[in-house]
């Protein structure tokens, strides 16, 4: 079973999780720019963590045999924080990179103008930039937010397969599908969505523009729930072939749109340290 | 036409060619217009490796930083640096080589030597490093080319910046290593033999650990003596 887990936030996880991926079959993730847990208070630490999305976490999950890509953005919840808003003043060095696959995560987590004014501002950056857009929807409140969500979509003009709208249940599956962007569903081990949930989504609604991410962070998660998923699908009488359509050719699909997917990268020159750093301890 | 630039036309291909003449254009018009398109050329132009010094990424971003006005160059090439992924900065310590970074040019060879990684220590130690740097800068950064495996034929200055100094720490990091056990980069030892009133205390240390009662460290000195005679 082949796995692109969508949505991940590798900076939280460790070397373990990576080898563990690894054996249970992922190649690829997108790690999206979100908060770490702890509020930051200046542009300069949100430089600092771009540069580890950009430089760090790629070697380290090269080590592995996993090609990483990241998305950047301000995300909603410290757009609320004046101090961290002249970050969006250097998104656009960041979306010029390479292996940056969307701005992500936008949207909303409480709703407030600030929030309203940073989402749709990010949307037109995702156009001028000519990249997709992942667009994380509240926890609490979320069939309204998700509603507001794709009307904001819509203002923005990005093309709606432009557009995964994330973290979706069975409540708001079904609009964000009928509004032509992609649907997205992160399988935690106790809240947002479980594997037997997920499959009867993919029963009901089929496989076509669904992305199943695990959306593993620095809370409790488990990077493994991509293939839980999978394992799940084929006992529920899905094909290998739907599993590796929703696991592996749609995330391509989708993040492809960006042009700047590098999945067979046997050239990455990153093999031995970096910053001196080896996390292949155990050599000279 | 430099050199350089003709070696890259040869190098790209027609959509590349374009894009980079489209980039220059812009840069032109608006200095600030790097902050978009230097990220891009990678991509844009390709990666692969033009001669001994050049790869086609570094040279196609020298070429974009060559068109910024020299009143503009510095803040461009911090910005470039502070906000850039590895390549980017990689290509940025490149260009220092053809274009004047002056003093901001220097705090980025500061930055990528204390760095630690690698790829640019090495590139920060391009013909402008070796010439702004203080010569006991320069001999630190040597020394860390030594402790990285960085092999001293990829840097510039030497061996015209060897002096008795340098030739002292190459001779001690050799001691040290010997104590360990360990070998020692093959690459110090004509910066050791050219100096050797510089070097003779180390030398007598390692020829005493010829007799050492530890098997490792008896063979690393063996080895160690024979290469700072230039016997083998």
């Amino acid at each position: 079973m082949r796995i692109f887990d969508p949505h991940i936030h590798m900076t939280s996880r460790t070397t373990d999780d990576y080898e563990a991926m690894h054996a249970a079959g992922v190649r690829a993730v997108v790690e999206p720019a979100f908060w770490l847990g702890q509020p930051r208070t200046s542009p300069e630490t949100f430089y600092d963590y771009f540069d580890s999305l950009v430089g760090w976490e790629p070697y380290r999950a090269a080590q592995f045999g996993i090609a990483h890509h990241c998305t950047i953005a301000l995300n909603p919840k410290e757009a609320n924080d004046p101090r961290c808003l002249p970050v969006l003043d250097e998104l656009p060095r960041y979306l010029a990179k390479d292996r940056v696959v969307a701005v992500g995560e936008i949207g909303y987590d409480s709703m407030t103008p600030a929030e309203d004014e940073v989402f749709a501002r990010h949307l037109q950056l995702a156009v001028e930039h000519e990249l997709p857009a992942l667009v994380h929807t509240p926890h609490r409140d979320k069939a309204a937010g998700t509603r507001r969500t794709l009307d904001v979509v819509r203002e923005s003009g990005i093309a709606p397969e432009r557009v995964v709208v994330d973290h979706l249940n069975e409540l708001t599956a079904a609009m964000v599908l009928d509004s032509g962007c992609w649907a997205g569903f992160s399988v935690y081990p106790m809240t947002k969505m479980s594997e037997d949930r997920m499959v009867r989504i993919l029963a009901e609604h089929g496989t076509d523009r669904v992305l199943v991410n695990s959306a593993a962070d620095w809370g409790r998660s488990d990077p493994l729930k991509t293939r839980r998923t999978g394992d799940a699908m084929l006992a529920g009488g899905f094909t290998e072939d739907d599993v590796d359509k929703v696991l592996w050719r749609n995330p391509v699909a989708f993040y492809g749109q960006s042009g700047r997917l590098e999945l067979d990268d046997r050239d990455h020159e990153d093999t031995s340290e970096f910053m001196g750093n080896s996390i292949r301890r155990g050599g000279q | 036409m430099t050199l350089r630039t003709s070696l890259l036309r040869s190098a790209l291909s027609e959509d590349a060619l374009t894009w980079l003449d489209a980039a220059v254009d812009r840069i032109a018009a608006d200095p600030r217009a790097i902050r978009q398109v230097f990220p891009a050329a990678r991509r844009r132009c390709g990666r692969h490796r033009i001669d001994d010094h050049w790869t086609v990424d570094d040279a196609a971003r020298a070429v974009l930083l060559t068109v910024v006005p020299p009143a503009d160059l510095a803040l461009e090439l911090v910005g470039l640096y502070r906000h850039g992924d590895r390549a980017e900065r990689r290509a940025v310590l490149r260009a220092l080589d053809v274009v004047d970074g002056g003093a901001a040019g220097l705090t980025l060879v500061r930055e990528a030597i204390n760095s630690n990684d690698i790829e640019l220590i090495a590139a920060a130690l391009g013909p402008f490093g070796a010439r702004a740097l203080p010569l006991p800068e320069y001999r630190q950064a040597v020394l860390k080319c030594v402790f990285n495996d960085i092999p001293l034929d990829r840097i510039a200055g030497l061996p015209q910046h060897a002096d008795a100094e340098l030739a002292r720490m190459m001779a001690d990091f050799a001691c040290e290593r010997v104590a360990a056990g360990r070998g020692v980069p093959a690459d110090i030892w004509p910066i050791v033999r050219a100096f050797p009133a510089a070097v003779a205390l180390q030398r007598a240390t390692i020829e005493l650990d010829t007799s050492s009662t530890i098997p490792a460290r008896r063979e690393a000195a063996a080895r160690a003596l024979a290469d700072f005679t230039g016997a083998c």
